[in-house]
């Protein structure tokens, strides 16, 4: 089953909230959306939901837009977390499960399930607003996955989430996309998205202005990192033609290159201010790439 | 429609275990007994109030004259006791509590009473007692002075036979229009008060789901369309229940209770007609759903509960203007003002049923009202429905009715 957005543009009065934005996503591929606050993620997974109406382009799910006939195949996390505070965690699955076409026997098996694969028992009969934060946060995961949604589309799911946590929930969402299940999450945080996505878009201002694979991403970006450290001062290796960008740390510097050849020339002229401890070139981190695109477009 | 089920089933569930609507409804049930026994409670603590003895301290100079008083009253629920005291003395007295009241009584040379009765209350029943005895007495005197027969007297004292009937065709009759005004009075209190409570109720519900951000799963699953009119008729649902166990608590509070006394026979409608039930009941859920969609509607623009009271005024104020008119009809409910203000449909559910109870309608006319209520909830309805869709994705400061137009706005997004 295929996630397809098409030229999809989404205005309200003369702010344009997502401006012409393609994604495709296919079965049991994961699918990063990256972008400032405000960039149009939460616009963009509120018309794939059918909540808003896209002023120009599609959006199909498996050839077929998607409507409440549907729901019951879509899991959904939005980035405000909203369960019942009052309500009891067993009571409110159930109740979200029957919504998502679930029967109550089925409901309180999965529930049985998830509590235990995520180590939280205990808090079965407790009311949510008695939980952790961190522990709410695992009751709205669950909420979302209960009904083994075919698509799942996660705003924001790791944050507010301890690192143990964080590989719980990673290890449940890899497993749903093994199954085959199409995945499409945003976050803030890189080193997520890389770790896990195939593919990625980064938004900022409702433009998509990086898209595609992992590596085709990276490649594109055309610069790299040299990561030198060395007991002596490298601030003058900053001026070297062909850096853009330096970074100081306490055991050395990291160099922002253009062209490879570049990183041959740092390594030599570090070389002689004395012995050096570690030479690398590095990929951009999305970090950087996030940096440097959507800090330009703030700039 | 199974999605719509289980929001009416939510609604109405997760009201019916909390604690406010448990005790709310044990309350009310309580004072429903409370009522029906009130004759009885009342003897109760006027009889634990019997121990002190009444007195009544009286200062006269006629010694056969406290003679007949202390005689008159001796049946009554009053001791006489005459005092020598000055009158500075006694005023002293009754500001020092000590005495609650004292009367001075004088007897001129044509043998008339003359008191002076000096209290502390506000309103005294020894008083009127006195008063009544020294009637009798000074009534008697003066009879004998003129040598009438007690046969004589009594026609002196016999009023005219005064029969009023009212034969306007509008008007119902004598003993059914006393029991309607009874019914008409409880159940337009009974309406006030449900429509406020079931509304502002919804109203915080949807403003809850709001603020906790639970309407963004619920609305992803269900339609916000479906989800408003689940919430109104699971609400609905609710308030007909707590009112049907209301209704049989009172009919096990009046029926089991034999010595209900004087409000018992208040409360005897063998008299009313049928149909002013019935037209009770119509207007009781239409009235619900009128208030119950207006507050859905405005609940879904605002974000925080707290906001929610404030969106709750231009509607309270529509209800009690609706009571008051209704307070004001029940004596004389021909007039031409109300006969308008129950073609309002935000006003029909009480001030029309005031009309249907207490006159003799033609058909049309209730008919016409209901027909009035019902586009209106349709009306209602579909706007809200407009307004919901968008509502409930916005967020942020919203309490002024200007964000209905933003969220109609959104809603068509």
């Amino acid at each position: 089953m295929t996630l397809e957005i098409k030229s999809v543009t989404k205005r309200f009065g003369d702010f344009t909230a997502v401006d012409n934005l393609n994604i495709t996503i296919g079965e049991g591929k994961m699918y990063g959306l990256l972008g400032a606050n405000g960039a149009g993620k939460t616009t963009t997974f509120r018309m794939i939901l059918g909540l808003l109406t896209p002023n120009e382009g599609a959006i199909g799910w498996h050839g077929k837009t998607i409507s409440y006939a549907t729901s019951s195949q879509i899991g959904y996390l939005p980035e405000e977390r909203g369960l019942y505070p009052k309500m009891k965690v067993e009571d409110q699955l159930i109740f979200l499960g029957k919504l998502r076409g679930m029967n109550v026997a089925d409901a309180k098996q999965q529930i049985t399930y998830w509590l235990d694969r995520f180590d939280i028992p205990q808090y079965r009969k407790k009311k949510v607003e008695e939980l952790s934060k961190g522990n709410q946060q695992k009751i709205q995961v669950i909420a979302s996955l209960l009904h083994k949604p075919k698509l799942l589309i996660l705003d924001e799911p790791f944050s507010g989430l301890d690192p143990v946590n964080v590989e719980m929930l990673k290890s449940a969402i890899l497993d749903f996309r093994n199954d085959g299940a199409t995945i499409l999450f945003s976050s803030h945080r890189m080193d997520h998205v890389e770790e896990l996505c195939e593919e990625l878009s980064i938004m900022t201002h409702g433009q998509q202005i990086v898209q595609g694979s992992l590596r085709d991403v990276k490649r594109g970006f055309g610069k790299q990192n040299v990561r030198i450290k060395s007991d002596f001062d490298l601030t003058e290796l900053g001026q070297v033609p062909g850096v853009s960008h330096m970074t100081k740390s306490v055991e050395g510097a990291v160099f922002q290159i253009e062209q490879e050849a570049v990183a041959n020339e740092l390594l030599t002229r570090a070389l002689h201010y004395g012995p050096i401890r570690h030479f690398e070139i590095e990929e951009p981190s999305l970090h950087d790439i996030f940096v440097a695109k959507v800090g330009k477009e703030h700039a | 429609m199974r999605d719509f089920w289980i929001i009416v089933q939510q609604t109405f569930m997760s009201k019916v275990k909390t604690k406010p609507f448990i005790i709310t409804s044990i309350v009310m049930i309580l004072a429903v007994f409370v009522m029906a026994n009130l004759s009885k409670i009342v003897d109760t603590f006027s009889n634990m109030g019997g121990d002190t003895a009444n007195e009544l301290v009286v200062v006269m100079a006629d010694d056969t004259l406290y003679q007949t008083l202390v005689e008159q009253v001796k049946d009554k629920d009053i001791e006489i006791k005459r005092s020598e005291k000055s009158n500075e003395a006694l005023i002293k007295e009754v500001k020092d509590e000590k005495i609650e009241a004292f009367a001075t009584i004088t007897v001129d040379e044509n043998d008339m009473i003359a008191v002076t009765y000096q209290t502390n209350k506000m309103m005294d029943d020894n008083a009127v007692v006195l008063e009544e005895a020294l009637n009798v007495i000074q009534t008697a005197k003066q009879t004998e002075k003129l040598s009438l027969t007690p046969a004589e007297v009594q026609t002196l004292f016999t009023p005219i036979a005064f029969d009023e009937k009212n034969i306007s065709t509008s008007v119902k009759s004598d003993e059914e229009l006393g029991q309607a005004s009874v019914l008409v009075y409880i159940l337009t209190f009974l309406i006030y008060m449900t429509v406020i409570m079931y509304s502002g109720m919804i109203m915080t519900d949807v403003a809850n789901e709001k603020s906790s951000r639970v309407m963004e799963i619920l609305i992803s699953s269900v339609s916000p369309v479906k989800h408003m009119f689940a919430k109104v008729f699971g609400m609905g649902l609710l308030g007909m229940m707590q009112m049907s166990v209301l209704g049989i608590a009172a009919y096990i509070a009046f029926t089991t209770n034999k010595s209900v006394g004087t409000i018992g026979e208040l409360f005897k409608f063998d008299n009313v007609s049928p149909m002013t039930l019935v037209y009770c009941v119509i207007f009781f859920i239409l009235g619900y759903f009128l208030y119950a969609m207006l507050a859905a509607l405005l609940g879904s623009i605002i974000s925080r509960t707290e906001d929610a009271s404030q969106m709750m005024m231009p509607m309270t104020i529509l209800i009690v203007i609706a009571f008051i008119i209704t307070m004001s009809g029940l004596g004389n409910p021909e007039l031409a003002y109300i006969k308008w203000a129950s073609y309002f449909p935000f006003f029909t559910p009480l001030v029309m049923f005031l009309r249907v109870g207490l006159l003799d309608l033609p058909v049309w006319e209730p008919l016409l009202a209901i027909a009035i209520m019902v586009v209106t909830i349709g009306l209602l309805g579909w706007i809200g429905a407009r307004v919901y869709r968008g509502g409930v994705l916005m967020y942020g400061p919203s309490r002024s009715l200007k964000d209905i137009k933003k969220a109609i706005q959104l809603g068509k997004e």
